[in-house]
């Protein structure tokens, strides 16, 4: 099986140039969600050639070939901006969906695309993002078979809303599932965690900060490939994306009915990560990671694992983070580097910067 | 993280909690003043680290939990008025008055708006020329230099679409109120670090005069809690009431001398009332005559507001140290961030959230 191992950014980066103006158009307008003409230029002159389909005549679904067990999941993606610094919507949108159907030990193959556009968005950004989304797909070595397009007026949508759709294959007797870990079992954190999160609030206007933090997103599939050659007896996987790292220990923690504890130390935040938290008061395990994963072994497969996944260049900062504890069944609790204990919640609301 | 993580270094935390341990020969009773401290204290797990004995009990110092219903009821009915931009800081959104919150409104059409400077609100103004802006101007002594600044910034401009709904509250006449009251439990203060980065640290030396408690000007990381409480147990154990500096590497005795100018130009001191707690005489700041044009109470009329607060919220026993928050029949069951009654759970500051969030809810059930 061959591993990817390309990671943001792409060593050559594709520019899918605009061959010619949609119509008349260079920004979406109502007609291009009308089932008529506009909407058929669309399909041809920008889905076609940008997700590099065939030319074959068009059918209402795409009809596959699969044998034995499949995974299915669906993910709708808004995110401002729509570009940001080490993505895009249109890669998020690939990325989210490819690593639900990864970490459930499924191999991602095909996926849909739905998008919703606004009324205004110019036809070039559409481009980028499908740019994206091709390479994503390339990298993630699953296919788009089928999508969809609507237009609502100006005002009525944030530019664009995208739903992906993932079909995939799960090998037999793979099982990944949350009742698995047991105590004792090691956790492990596949890099630094919240680079997503935190470089998204810190290009929006009131969270406004200038780093060089970039989005950590990017599909996960080749990691969880690698580890899971290496350690075919992997407990179980989730991909901290909202609601961070908190939200995924406690998921944890109540399906397996385990405690979990995690070490405020051996948590791989990255210094800009735990600044910019520091001054909007917010809780670095709450910031939502799009290219990581939290993975669950048993103590004598750890440091197999910690050493597949820094085998990978999108886990070279892979660590070990906690462990699973018979103490506090169902609840997390984090070793605070100030040598008190104290309980982890999930995120409740938004997260909001605080006054002071 | 360089000159934070030497603040929260565990052995440095150890070696300050067996020294409060050889120091303390009975129990005392202290007040870490700030929401901030609060935050700290429950977050890194200090307090249970304590020797038994030295209690700490969590003070008014959250400016979102103690602005009262009224004002909060007050801002939404202005946030809803047609044209209207409302300016807030991100924790007010969630803040409960008595008919939902500023997320709510959002939802419904107000047009709210998170800034993270004052400054931001009049960006906002100059670029909205036909709306009006309104910025929530509340908080304790440490968010008034930068409101001042936007209100006095907006006079230079002549800006005549932004004004301010302020509702400032003081650190020091809390501290004397909770002393002079009949039922005193505190015996010395955590004074509030950054308040006196501001403010300088005069005004405390009458407080630990007239009631002989010991303040310890203190910051907000572990390090600093304990080295903090470890002198005011010293002078508690001594017989001594001082009025200390722990947190020097920010807080200077005369404070900052800028913006405590630029607070006495746009700003004159009244009475204000204190949720959970009742008024405080000369306890706030409101715009000082020279700047009332900019007063957003002035501006928009809302006909009167009647707040009444739930009766089986504690909260103001709780900001005054009488009460924790596990004390609370409705602590965790009908009172959560999510369905806050009153004060203390509305803000993560607040003394009862910060349970919440960092799992004091399991332990106290």
């Amino acid at each position: 099986m061959r591993s990817v191992r390309r990671v943001w950014p792409p060593a050559e980066v594709r520019v899918i140039d605009c061959p010619m103006p949609i119509g008349a158009y260079d920004q979406i307008v109502l007609g291009h969600g009308s089932g008529g003409r506009l909407s058929a230029d669309l399909v041809a002159k920008l889905f076609v050639p940008g997700f590099g389909l065939s030319n074959a005549p068009l059918e209402d679904s795409a009809i596959v070939d699969a044998t034995g067990r499949i995974a299915i999941t669906t993910d709708s993606f808004v995110v401002t901006p729509r570009f940001f610094p080490g993505g895009d919507l249109g890669r998020l949108a690939i990325a989210g969906t490819v690593n639900d159907l990864a970490v459930g030990g499924a191999e991602p193959r095909w996926i849909s695309a739905a998008f919703i556009l606004e009324e205004g968005l110019p036809i070039a950004e559409l481009h980028r993002i499908v740019a994206s989304m091709r390479e994503a797909c390339a990298a993630s070595e699953v296919r788009l078979v089928t999508g969809d397009t609507k237009v609502v007026e100006r005002g009525k949508g944030d530019g664009v809303f995208i739903t992906t759709t993932g079909v995939g294959t799960v090998a037999a007797g793979r099982s990944l599932s949350i009742t698995n870990p047991r105590v004792g079992d090691v956790l492990l954190a596949s890099g630094p965690l919240g680079d997503h999160g935190v470089t998204i609030l810190a290009q929006r206007e009131a969270t406004a900060l200038e780093t060089d933090l970039v989005s950590d997103v990017a599909p996960v599939i080749g990691l969880v490939r690698a580890l899971l050659a290496a350690v075919p007896g992997v407990r179980w996987m989730r991909d901290p994306t909202r609601g961070g790292l908190a939200s995924v220990a406690c998921e944890l923690a109540a399906g397996a009915r385990v405690g979990v504890r995690l070490v405020e130390k051996a948590l791989p935040f990255r210094d800009q990560v735990r600044a910019a938290c520091e001054l909007w008061g917010l809780e670095p395990m709450h910031m939502a990671s799009e290219g990581r994963v939290i993975v669950a072994v048993a103590p004598e497969d750890a440091d197999r694992a910690l050493v597949a996944l820094r085998g990978h260049a999108l886990g070279q900062g892979a660590a070990i983070i906690g462990e699973c504890v018979s103490a506090h069944a169902g609840s997390v609790v984090l070793a605070s580097r100030a040598g008190g204990d104290r309980v982890v919640a999930m995120l409740s609301g938004e997260p909001l910067p605080r006054i002071c | 993280m360089k000159y934070v993580d030497e603040y929260r270094e565990g052995e440095t935390v150890a070696r300050l909690v067996d020294a409060i341990r050889a120091v303390a020969t009975r129990p005392w009773v202290v007040m870490e003043v700030c929401g901030g401290q609060t935050h700290s204290i429950v977050r890194y797990g200090i307090d249970e680290l304590l020797p038994a004995g030295i209690e700490l009990v969590h003070g008014p110092g959250c400016p979102v939990c103690v602005t009262p219903l009224e004002t909060i009821d007050r801002a939404h009915a202005i946030a809803q008025k047609p044209g209207v931009i409302f300016c807030s800081f991100g924790d007010m959104l969630r803040v409960p008055g008595s008919h939902g919150d500023l997320l709510a409104l959002r939802a419904r059409g107000a047009d709210v708006r998170v800034v993270s400077s004052p400054l931001d609100a009049l960006t906002i103004a100059k670029a909205n020329p036909a709306r009006e802006v309104v910025l929530f101007a509340i908080g304790f002594e440490t968010t008034a230099p930068a409101n001042a600044m936007a209100i006095s910034q907006a006079a230079r401009l002549g800006l005549t679409n932004f004004s301010a709904l302020v509702s400032h509250v003081l650190v020091p006449p809390a501290m004397s109120f909770l002393l002079s009251a009949t039922e005193r439990r505190v015996q010395a203060f955590l004074g509030p670090g950054h308040v006196c980065a501001i403010m300088g640290t005069s005004e405390y030396a009458p407080i630990v005069d007239t009631f002989n408690a010991p303040v310890v000007v203190t910051g907000f990381e572990p390090v600093d809690l304990l080295e903090g409480l470890l002198l005011a147990v010293r002078q508690l154990e001594a017989g001594r009431a001082e009025l200390e500096i722990q947190y020097g590497r920010a807080v200077k005795p005369e404070g900052n001398v800028h913006a405590r100018a630029i607070i006495d130009d746009v700003f004159e001191r009244c009475d204000r009332p204190w949720r959970g707690i009742g008024v405080i005489p000369d306890s706030g700041w409101r715009l000082s005559p020279r700047y009332r044009q900019f007063s957003a109470e002035d501006r928009f009329s809302v006909g009167e507001i009647v707040a009444v607060e739930p009766v089986e919220c504690i909260s103001g026993r709780i900001l005054q140290g009488l009460a924790k928050p596990s004390d609370c029949s409705q602590f965790g069951t009908r009172c959560t961030p999510q369905t806050p009654l009153g004060a203390t759970m509305v803000s993560s500051e607040g003394a009862c959230a910060a349970y919440v969030a960092y799992g004091r809810l399991r332990r106290s059930a």
